[in-house]
């Protein structure tokens, strides 16, 4: 690892000034669970070391009518042992809680695993079905992306230079909702996604009707999509109506575009991507059931 | 050894062995206090690091070093013209041989670098960073060449040669022909083509297993300080530092007596942590440098550029008569040997067919060069790859003969007096025995049925090794004994020994205070592997106690003035005809002064009866049609241990054999891209099965005695992987009709497998 | 080249200052500058949990944590899991199991075991071993470390 300063600033603004081309390049440090590896294997070459964790609004998990406030430098274990998440953001439980380890997971952020911006992050997903956003502030102020436009490629987010997420934004969950997380790796833990897929679904009042869906799936594309053509399939469709889901699962098996590495190989994603699918609708549909 | 009477004792009524006592270095180890050789430090002690090559297969144009040489805090840099010349000569190297010439130029790359990993150069600095820095300084012009990965492109006739000189010894002879292909050898029982020409039933398959590690969650390390003196003290974490002694003083050019080895506690070796890779490194650049070198692989170096076990292409043909019984066998194996001549297939054919008795075999064995790193053992190496042939074709001509598995695998089974197809005959084994207590376990008898699951068995052999061993102990005064001995602990073997010296003297195992010494300090001890460890190094600490006790009943005689063949010892106590003398070994002790002063017992062994091991396994799982993924559901393994010393730490090899075999079955991998690049140097991307991935492994230790051990003792430790493959497999099969042959069966190939039998994809 | 950054922070319950490199981690400076070698490295990426320590109660991996990140948290490692009284129940428990072979993943393992039960006294062998599914272990194949965790959360009920 090369040699870095460090900086915790106190504030968004003493970080926005510290994020100043002038400092070369900065490692925005939350968890560090991906960071500090690529400082250590991945050949990233840092100037300044930059801990977001001493400004208030980046540890913040609070809950309002507008929504799910967290704080870009939240941890997984943070989020996911929150009453109001485990009450009204399950699907949130689902990815926060399979990350890595208990370890990882007692460090590493959602902000993080955003800016990160791997293909195969776990938490996007979940974000994405649920109408989420990310909060941006930088030199010009403050503004809002929706999640699914977050990311932009492999590692790559909408953030410009100078740039800063500071919290990723959900808003309440509508009656008679319910939303589904679930990926598959080759191992119980401690692995990448092959693939994952997040569902969300609004039902009827008498929750038998979809009135409306968000598929979003990971891991087979340069991005996680959020596919469109999945949830016009289920909208208006039975709960139980198999052709509809399997409509859902061809959507997402078309929408899928990804690689083979040592990971899986593009037959396999793509397989993968109806299968999870499938799965995610039925766990979804179940908890709005159950809302 | 036909003529040698049985060393088998035959006791039946043992006090300390059987047993399962804290170990003696247990609380040093779950306190965090136990010292592994990643945790010494050391007044002016400089950190190394080592430049690696990016490439599979490339020639060195040129190497430069100033760079590196003038980044502050750097004290020497090395590269291979710093080590010694070396003469083409075979040494015995612990679990192998190797030619100096090789173990030198994996070392340092000698003008190639054969793997992606390879060492290249090494820095002495300061701190780990700045020899990381200097590292990255070093400049190096490359003339890359095409890799060869797999066994098949090794061996055609315009492969790319990775060792120029190399020519293939063909039967035992030098071909004189150059070629990737560094031996070829063949076993012949009977008459191959007679007995296909007799059986009724033959089936023929292909099998492809991955490269994989041992995966020691310690990486290698080494700390070597080079005195004034021309001293040279090295302290490392191996499975054999007399033969770390020996590797390195052949490497620096020096007599053995120059170099001492401190063996530290070892985190993990499983037939990994045998050959040197960071000692004489660490040694020239303190030669260098004046001041103590300490050097740690990183986890992407251990996976890159440590041994791990051959990857193989087997072709296996099998064939049965009408009723059941097994004629013909026939094994065509070829094993890759990474970048320099390895020895992997020749084990694996020594067990491919060990279990059974089959009058006419055939085996032809090839080791072959591919830009891989120099492989290593791996836990029964070799035999886990030809299991996984052997044991699933059986499985496969028992569904056709329609008969139970384990009811053909006793009716064929290898027994005393049975010859192996490379030669020897077996003595007392337990190979039967193993079958029965799987058929009678409570697991075997209890259905698992269900949609997409399934059950496998399957057998493994490991023959086991013996070795030199060596034990020295002195009798304290308070009546315990200190022991010193030379082999490394790596999963409780101070104790087993111990107590093997503590039976015959009639102590508790807790009196015994076992050290594991440097190779100064004790007689010479060869590797903990093999299986060897609580057989030979037991064998040695019992033959030191039968010292002790001789000299003591001299002490006992003298005490009393009367003649030693009149004491007698037994449970503890010397006595006499005259039932007023007793005396308990405590009290002796006690008396050391006044009957002739400290007393001391010592033994070397290099026994002969080494006992082979036999295994079954018995595997429940279920697979997910949808994602291809497999789930154990439930296992068992039994084993024949001859007699267990330590119940609790044989079942402890069982239980890590069987998750090692588990790992190896499912998930772990090494991936190559096409440039010959290693992708998942990582344990995240190298999958080891995580204890989520897991069940409870249950055990049946069987003791069908060694007819060549005092105590009966047969090594444990490597047996338990080879029957894991195969037995889970075998339950893929019945749980979802597919038959794999390629490992790991991980989920994409079970997919694959799953579309093609649907005509799907 | 950056200067040193002074760290204050509380390990196994005594204050301790350091003076750290921006670059180093937390298990760097265990190690290698506090004599706490007790905290093993065994994959310095977060795939292993052989350097598991605890932050202010919860188990993270000590190589991705740096060592400035350390400062006005509380720290336990291994070194500080018994007690002048003697072993903790988990540390017994392991040496009567023979739930450790080589050891290396031994400190680690005991600690993650002990944030899980110090917040959950009484956990199913399911959520053991996914609790622990952080911390690899080569030689045992997990069985005896479950009962020994199990065992451990039994005799620290009564």
């Amino acid at each position: 690892m090369n040699a870095f300063d460090y900086a915790a600033p106190r504030s968004v603004d003493e970080a926005i000034s510290l994020l100043d081309a002038e400092n070369g390049d900065v490692g925005i440090l939350a968890g560090g669970t991906d960071l500090i590896a690529q400082l250590k294997e991945g050949g990233r070459k840092i100037d300044l070391l930059l801990d977001l964790k001493r400004i208030p609004e980046a540890t913040a998990l609070t809950f309002d009518e507008a929504g799910l406030h967290i704080g870009a430098a939240t941890s997984c274990a943070q989020i996911y042992t929150f009453d109001v998440v485990q009450s009204l953001y399950p699907a949130l439980v689902d990815c926060t809680s399979l990350i890595g380890s208990i370890q990882i997971q007692n460090r590493g952020s959602m902000g993080g695993n955003f800016c990160n911006a791997s293909p195969a992050a776990d938490t996007p997903p979940s974000v994405i079905v649920q109408g989420g956003a990310c909060r941006i502030v930088g030199p010009n102020g403050a503004r809002e992306v929706v999640a699914e436009d977050f990311f932009v490629g492999p590692g790559q987010s909408a953030l410009q230079p100078g740039e800063l997420l500071i919290a990723i934004r959900i808003p309440p969950p509508v009656a008679n909702s319910g939303a589904f997380f679930l990926r598959f790796i080759p191992r119980n833990e401690m692995d990448i996604a092959v693939a994952n897929a997040a569902a969300s679904v609004v039902l009827d009042a008498d929750k038998t009707t979809i009135l409306s869906a968000r598929i979003a799936i990971g891991a087979v594309a340069p991005t996680p999509l959020l596919v469109a053509d999945a949830g016009a399939a289920l909208a208006g469709k039975a709960v139980d109506d198999e052709d509809a889901l399997e409509a859902a699962c061809a959507a997402s098996r078309a929408a899928a575009n990804p690689i083979s590495d040592m990971r899986g190989t593009i037959e396999q994603r793509v397989h993968l991507s109806g299968v999870l699918t499938g799965r995610a609708i039925r766990g979804a549909i179940q908890r709005a059931k159950e809302s | 050894m036909a003529t040698k009477t049985e060393d088998y004792l035959g006791i039946t009524d043992y006090k300390v062995i059987g047993t399962r006592p804290i170990r003696h270095d247990g609380v040093d180890k779950v306190v965090g206090r136990a010292k592994y050789g990643a945790d010494i430090d050391m007044a002016g002690m400089l950190h190394g690091a080592v430049a690696r090559s990016p490439h599979a297969h490339a020639r060195i144009k040129s190497l430069d070093t100033r760079k590196a040489e003038a980044l502050p805090g750097v004290k020497a840099v090395i590269a291979v013209a710093d080590l010694p010349l070396q003469e083409d000569k075979i040494e015995e190297l612990g679990e192998g041989a190797a030619n100096l010439q090789h173990l030198r130029a994996n070392v340092l790359a000698d003008g190639k670098v054969l793997y992606h990993g390879h060492a290249i150069a090494a820095v002495a600095a300061t701190d780990v960073h700045t020899a990381q820095e200097a590292v990255d300084l070093i400049e190096i012009e490359y003339e890359v060449l095409q890799p060869v990965l797999t066994v098949r492109e090794a061996m055609q006739a315009d492969a790319p040669l990775l060792l120029e000189d190399l020519t293939t010894q063909s039967l035992g002879e030098d071909s004189e022909k150059k070629s990737n292909v560094c031996t070829h050898f063949r076993h012949e029982l009977g008459d191959i083509e007679k007995g296909f020409a007799e059986a009724d039933l033959v089936i023929e398959r292909e099998f492809f297993t991955a490269t994989v590690h041992q995966g020691y969650i310690e990486p290698q390390n080494a700390t070597a300080l080079w005195g004034a003196d021309g001293q040279i003290t090295v302290w490392c974490s191996t499975q054999g530092a007399f033969d770390v002694r020996a590797q390195t003083a052949q490497i620096l050019e020096v007599p053995v007596s120059q170099v001492k080895v401190v063996p530290m506690e070892i985190g993990g070796g499983f037939g990994g942590k045998i050959r040197i890779y960071l000692e004489p490194l660490a040694a020239i650049l303190s030669k260098k440098t004046g001041r103590p070198v300490k050097m740690v692989m990183s986890r992407t170096e251990v996976l890159q550029a440590t041994g791990p076990t051959a990857g193989s292409v087997i072709r296996c043909k099998m064939g049965v008569d009408k009723a059941g019984n097994l004629i013909a066998a026939q094994a065509d194996m070829r094993y890759e040997s990474g970048s320099f001549p390895g020895s992997w297939a020749a084990p694996g054919a020594m067990c491919i067919f060990a279990p059974y008795n089959i009058p006419h075999v055939l085996i032809d064995g090839y080791e072959v060069l591919v830009n891989k790193p120099w492989t290593m053992a791996y836990r029964a190496p070799g035999a886990t790859n030809a299991a996984f042939a052997s044991e699933t074709l059986i499985d496969e001509l028992c569904e056709q003969l329609g008969v139970d598995p384990l009811a053909f695998r006793l009716k064929n089974s290898a027994k005393e007096g049975t010859r192996r197809a490379d030669g020897p005959v077996y003595p007392r084994i337990g190979h039967e025995q193993c079958v029965e207590t799987a058929r009678d376990s409570e697991h075997y008898a209890t259905q698992f049925n269900g949609k997409n699951r399934g059950r496998g068995v399957a057998s493994g052999f490991w023959f086991n090794v013996g070795l030199k061993s060596s034990a020295a102990a002195s009798v304290n005064p308070d009546g315990t004994v200190s022991l010193v001995e030379g082999s490394t602990d790596i999963g409780g073997t101070r104790t087993s020994i111990a107590m093997q010296l503590a039976e015959v003297l009639g102590i508790g195992a807790e009196e015994v205070k076992p050290q594991v010494v440097d190779t100064d300090s004790v007689g010479e001890t060869d590797v903990t592997g093999g299986s060897r460890t609580t057989f030979a190094t037991g064998w040695a600490a019992y033959q030191c106690a039968l010292d002790i006790k001789a000299q003591m009943i001299e002490r006992a005689a003298k005490l009393w003035e009367i003649a030693v063949d009149d004491v007698v010892f037994e449970d503890g106590y010397f006595s006499s005809s005259d039932a007023s003398k007793t005396i308990s070994f405590k009290e002796l002790a006690g008396r050391l002064d006044e009957t002739g002063g400290p007393l001391m017992g010592r033994a070397t062994v290099n026994p002969p009866g080494v006992g082979g091991a036999f295994a079954v396994m018995i595997a429940d799982v279920e697979v997910d049609t949808d994602t291809g993924k497999v789930e154990i559901l439930r296992v068992s393994m039994i084993q024949d241990a001859g007699k267990a010393i330590h119940p609790s730490y044989v079942e402890g090899q069982m239980q890590g054999g069987t998750a090692q075999g588990i790992g190896w079955a499912l998930n772990e991998e090494y991936a190559y891209n096409a440039d010959g690049l290693l992708t998942n140097a990582s344990l995240l991307d190298y999958r080891m099965p995580t204890c989520l991935d897991l069940p409870m492994i249950e055990t049946h230790i069987v003791e069908v005695p060694n007819p060549g051990h005092p105590y009966g003792v047969r090594g444990v430790g490597e047996v338990p992987i080879v029957p894991p493959v195969a037995a889970v497999a075998n339950a893929i099969y019945d749980a979802i009709g597919v038959r794999l042959t390629i490992l790991p069966m991980s989920p994409g190939e079970i997919l694959k497998a799953l579309w093609t039998k649907n005509g799907t994809t | 080249m950056p200067g040193k950054v002074h760290v204050t922070t509380t390990i196994n319950g005594e204050s301790v200052e350091f003076l750290c490199e921006p670059r180093q981690t937390i298990l760097e400076v265990l190690r290698d500058q506090l004599d706490l070698t007790g905290t093993k490295e065994g994959c310095s990426n977060g795939n292993c949990g052989a350097c598991s320590i605890l932050v202010n109660g919860g188990v993270i991996d000590a190589c991705l944590m740096m060592a400035v990140e350390a400062e006005g948290e509380e720290l336990t490692t291994i070194e500080g899991v018994a007690s002048a009284e003697g072993l903790h129940p988990l540390q017994q428990k392991f040496l009567e199991h023979a739930a450790l072979q080589c050891g290396i993943c031994t400190p680690g393992f005991i600690v993650a075991a002990k944030a899980l039960l110090d917040n959950e006294p009484t956990p199913s062998e399911e959520r053991i071993r996914l609790y622990l599914a952080g911390n690899l272990c080569r030689c045992t194949g997990y069985d005896k470390i479950v009962r020994a965790v199990q065992d451990a959360a039994s005799a620290m009920a009564e």
